[in-house]
């Protein structure tokens, strides 16, 4: 499992939705900027790592049950998007990395441990 | 089973274009599923199959009406646009094919896996579609039995 507060200290990222829980845990891990893909490949309860911040994402990660989202090179969706993913439990944290990068760091914590792959 | 013995019906409208609504069918009816008691696994593939389809209806339809019926040991979608049509339905369920525009690959989706993604999530899938006049999508998904009174 992957757990969110780990996630925060690797990405120096922030969270966006208040209220969210650090001890948040995802069992999996998934990037991509194509919502098509999310919706066709991502396993429930993944963490998603984006570059698109619209709010295509919230709908995409509440109908695929997809558990949480980093935002990837700074990018910030608008405050409405930001509310209506905390009204459906969604944390949303945001990261200056980019997503190679961001890939990477997750991809060694997986590796110790966790298992947070595919 | 029949229709008789359906034990919750909805309608909804999906208006062509209206990008700042997309996905809200599909959210809803989640919802309607969960509080009905379907099991998560059947619930996740029903939503995918109304927003999947919902987006078809958004980027390419006028308009559509989306029927949710819910019996016991089944979920059945039929989304009945008025729209394009579409002139070859074999290629159009061919993985990568798309007709999306840039703007509509933008926002995330064009990447040709709607409908190919409806028919993955489907246990029974049928699609009729008549160049000018619209698709028709029928959509059953089958689901553990258990339905909250």
């Amino acid at each position: 499992m992957i757990v969110l507060k780990d996630v925060l200290a690797l990405l120096d990222a922030e969270v966006l939705t208040p209220g969210t829980d650090p001890e948040a845990a995802f069992q999996r891990v998934f990037a991509s900027d194509l919502m098509s893909d999310v919706l066709t490949s991502a396993q429930p309860g993944s963490l998603l790592l984006t570059g698109l911040a619209n709010s295509h994402v919230v709908s995409t990660c509440h109908v695929a049950d997809v558990a949480g989202v980093v935002f990837v090179q700074g990018k910030r969706p608008s405050p409405a998007v930001v509310e209506e993913a905390r009204a459906k439990g969604l944390p949303l944290v945001s990261t200056k990395m980019p997503m190679f990068e961001a890939c990477a760091r997750i991809a060694g914590l997986a590796g110790e441990g966790g298992h947070g792959r595919g | 089973m029949g229709e008789a013995e359906s034990v919750y019906r909805k309608e909804f409208p999906v208006k062509g274009g209206d990008f700042a609504n997309a996905g809200a069918a599909a959210c809803e009816i989640k919802e309607l599923l969960k509080d009905l008691g379907i099991d998560a696994a059947s619930v996740r593939r029903a939503a995918i199959v109304a927003y999947e389809s919902e987006m078809n209806v958004i980027m390419y339809a006028r308009e559509a009406r989306m029927d949710l019926t819910v019996s016991l040991g089944k979920v059945r979608l039929v989304i009945d646009d008025r729209g394009p049509g579409i002139p070859d339905v074999e290629l159009a369920l061919t993985e990568g094919y798309s007709t999306a525009t840039a703007e509509m690959r933008e926002l995330g989706f064009g990447a040709g896996m709607g409908l190919p993604n409806i028919k993955k999530n489907a246990d029974v899938f049928a699609i009729d579609s008549e160049v000018g006049r619209g698709t028709r999508l029928d959509i059953t998904i089958r689901t553990n039995g258990h339905v909250n009174p």
